[in-house]
């Protein structure tokens, strides 16, 4: 910038300071009206009302038999909601924390007065995929809750991560009992 | 020519890069200590303007594209969707669409104010040339974003443009149904709309950088039409019109502003907020306001081939402006009857323009008519023959003697840039 030395000029003059000034006030006006600019653009690629609309459903229970479980989609996510046996919630409970990845208790992981229902996120921590077991048909790992094919990351009963690479358990979802056989996820 | 570059930059990062690829010595040079006449009127702050809005269109039209959906079955409800859904949808889409309309109005006055000061003139037909094709290429690009709404107007825009070239003897039809991938316009043509729509703008930009880079080479034209003698007659680029052309910018804004937040729709069709019905024809169809003065054209003429040609030949003729016109003076201040002839030539386009916009019966048919005659007689015979003819008045001496001679500036206030330059 200093050949013309037109703006050094005047910023070593008696009025320098001035002039320093008003070139500072023109350009952070400038960096306002960009950024003023630029804001819409980049806010344009959040996501949009229409998205954020279905942000909540609303799930029947009650069809879902003992000791199986549904993969609900709720923001174009699997959300796992697991019928659990009287067996499993005891194994949970007993589960000691010492031996946890990511402690947690059984109590934490569901509703108080609706403990045979658990329900996550259906995403690994690892890398993002399905573990396989809401099925009593599918493999469950050796701690009876679920089994991720890619990496072999085991959640236990209250889908507490046990064993394998991943590093947190399967995070809860937002959820409220409306009645007993039907919740609202969101 | 082979070596490291011998910079004059102080800051050690810049001067590593400036050794090896000079981009801020040809920053500093070209935009920098650029030596400009002095003496611009606001009418050079347009091609600023017109690069600033074809950066403003690139930037809203690539984040409208990310909501956008170009299949006819849904590129209708995707424009509704950002414009009620999207977070600020409605402000890139009314910026897009008004940006068009801006645009255009800002190219205008950059051309008029060429045709008027005879910037095409030798050494500047190439710039003028390049200047043309951008000015097509745009026109091109328009019309194709026009279609992508998928809206009444979109639909029937595009067959009626696209059927154009059906008059080509012979391989009309051919042509045709190539442009559509299809006998009718529809999710073939929508796509490959879609397609050139986001291509051509990055063509424009190389356009305009070779525009640019020939301006660069020519120097720019003034108001007075003669070439500055020496560093008296111009200053640098910067502060001087960077400066200028930041006010003129800022008024462009304002102007911009009030027509997307209060006036959005004045300048495009309600007809458009109907999705696209390939059975029915809107009663009374237009084309976009900057396309009304050739649309004025191709209706002037009652046979299918000639309106057309015609049409292309008014905007073909421009490229031959810089050898129709032979008068060596260039600024039409010192030109007394060209300048008459330049203004009878803007009513001339703002009457065709007017004409575009009516149905084509009564007094429309004949004005229409005389209008476009009188367009093709400015260029192909008043612009030789005038140029022959008229005594233009005597040139300044130099851009500084005019500048110094004529104002009302003291000698002391007018003389310090000199000293600087």
């Amino acid at each position: 910038m200093s050949a013309t030395a037109h703006v050094p000029d005047h910023g070593s003059g008696p009025d320098g300071t001035k002039r320093d000034f008003l070139q500072l006030v023109a350009l952070a006006s400038a960096a306002v009206g960009a950024g003023a600019i630029i804001w819409p653009l980049v806010d344009s690629m959040n996501p949009s009302k229409d998205v954020l609309a279905l942000s909540e459903i609303e799930v029947d229970i009650a069809p879902i038999p003992l000791g199986s479980g549904i993969i609900a989609s709720w923001r174009g996510q699997p959300v796992f909601i697991r019928h659990r046996t009287e067996t499993e919630i005891k194994e949970a409970q007993a589960a000691p924390l010492s031996e946890m990845r990511d402690p947690a208790t059984d109590a934490e992981r569901v509703k108080a007065g609706h403990e045979q229902w658990l329900i996550t996120s259906a995403i690994c921590t690892h890398l993002g995929c399905i573990p396989g077991g809401i099925k009593p048909t599918q493999p469950r790992g050796e701690f009876g809750g679920w089994f991720c094919p890619c990496h072999g990351s085991q959640y236990d009963t209250a889908a507490r991560i046990r064993k394998g690479p991943a590093p947190r358990n399967l995070p809860l979802v937002p959820y409220a009992f409306l009645n007993d056989t039907k919740i609202k996820i969101g | 020519m082979v070596g490291l570059h011998h910079s004059d930059v102080k800051n050690p990062v810049l001067h590593w890069i400036d050794t090896r690829l000079p981009v801020v010595t040809m920053i500093q040079k070209e935009y920098g200590s650029f030596p400009t006449p002095k003496n611009f009127n606001y009418f050079w702050a347009f091609g600023g303007m017109a690069m600033v809005t074809l950066l403003l269109m690139i930037a809203t039209g690539i984040f409208l594209a990310m909501s956008y959906t170009p299949h006819i079955t849904m590129a209708f409800d995707s424009v509704e969707r950002i414009m009620r859904d999207v977070n600020y949808g409605w402000l890139l889409r009314y910026a897009h669409e008004n940006g068009a309309s801006m645009f255009f109005i800002v190219v205008y006055v950059h051309m008029f104010r060429g045709l008027y000061y005879g910037s095409y003139k030798a050494p500047r037909e190439l710039l003028w040339i390049l200047g043309i094709t951008i000015f097509l290429v745009m026109m091109a690009t328009a019309f194709m974003g026009y279609v992508l709404p998928w809206g009444q107007m979109s639909f029937w825009a595009a067959t009626v443009i696209t059927n154009l070239f059906s008059a080509i003897p012979v391989i009309g039809e051919p042509i045709v149904q190539w442009l559509w991938g299809g006998f009718s316009v529809g999710n073939p043509t929508l796509n490959r709309f879609f397609s050139l729509h986001y291509l051509l703008p990055f063509v424009l930009f190389g356009l305009v950088f070779l525009h640019v880079a020939a301006l660069h080479i020519t120097g720019s034209n003034n108001p007075l039409g003669i070439e500055p003698k020496g560093p008296q007659d111009t200053l640098p680029f910067h502060p001087y019109y960077t400066v200028k052309d930041s006010v003129a910018l800022c008024l462009f804004f304002l102007v911009f502003a009030v027509l997307v937040f209060f006036f959005p729709d004045l300048l495009g069709h309600s007809d458009n907020y109907i999705q696209a019905n390939p059975l029915q024809t809107p009663p009374h169809i237009v084309p976009d306001w900057y396309f009304l003065p050739f649309y004025a054209i191709l209706r002037a003429v009652p046979n299918k081939l000639g309106g057309i040609a015609l049409m292309f030949a008014s905007i073909l003729i421009l490229y031959a402006l810089p050898w129709l016109d032979t008068c060596k003076v260039r600024s039409a201040t010192f030109r007394p009857i060209y300048r008459i002839f330049f203004w009878v030539l803007v009513v001339t386009c703002l009457v065709l323009g007017v004409v575009g916009e009516q149905p084509p019966e009564g007094i429309w048919v004949p004005l229409g008519q005389v209008a476009t005659a009188y367009y093709f007689f400015h260029f192909l015979i008043l612009l030789p023959v005038l140029g022959k003819l008229e005594r233009t008045l005597p040139l300044p001496e130099s851009i500084s003697q005019s500048v110094l001679g004529g104002g009302p500036l003291p000698t002391g206030a007018a003389s310090k840039p000199m000293e600087k330059a």
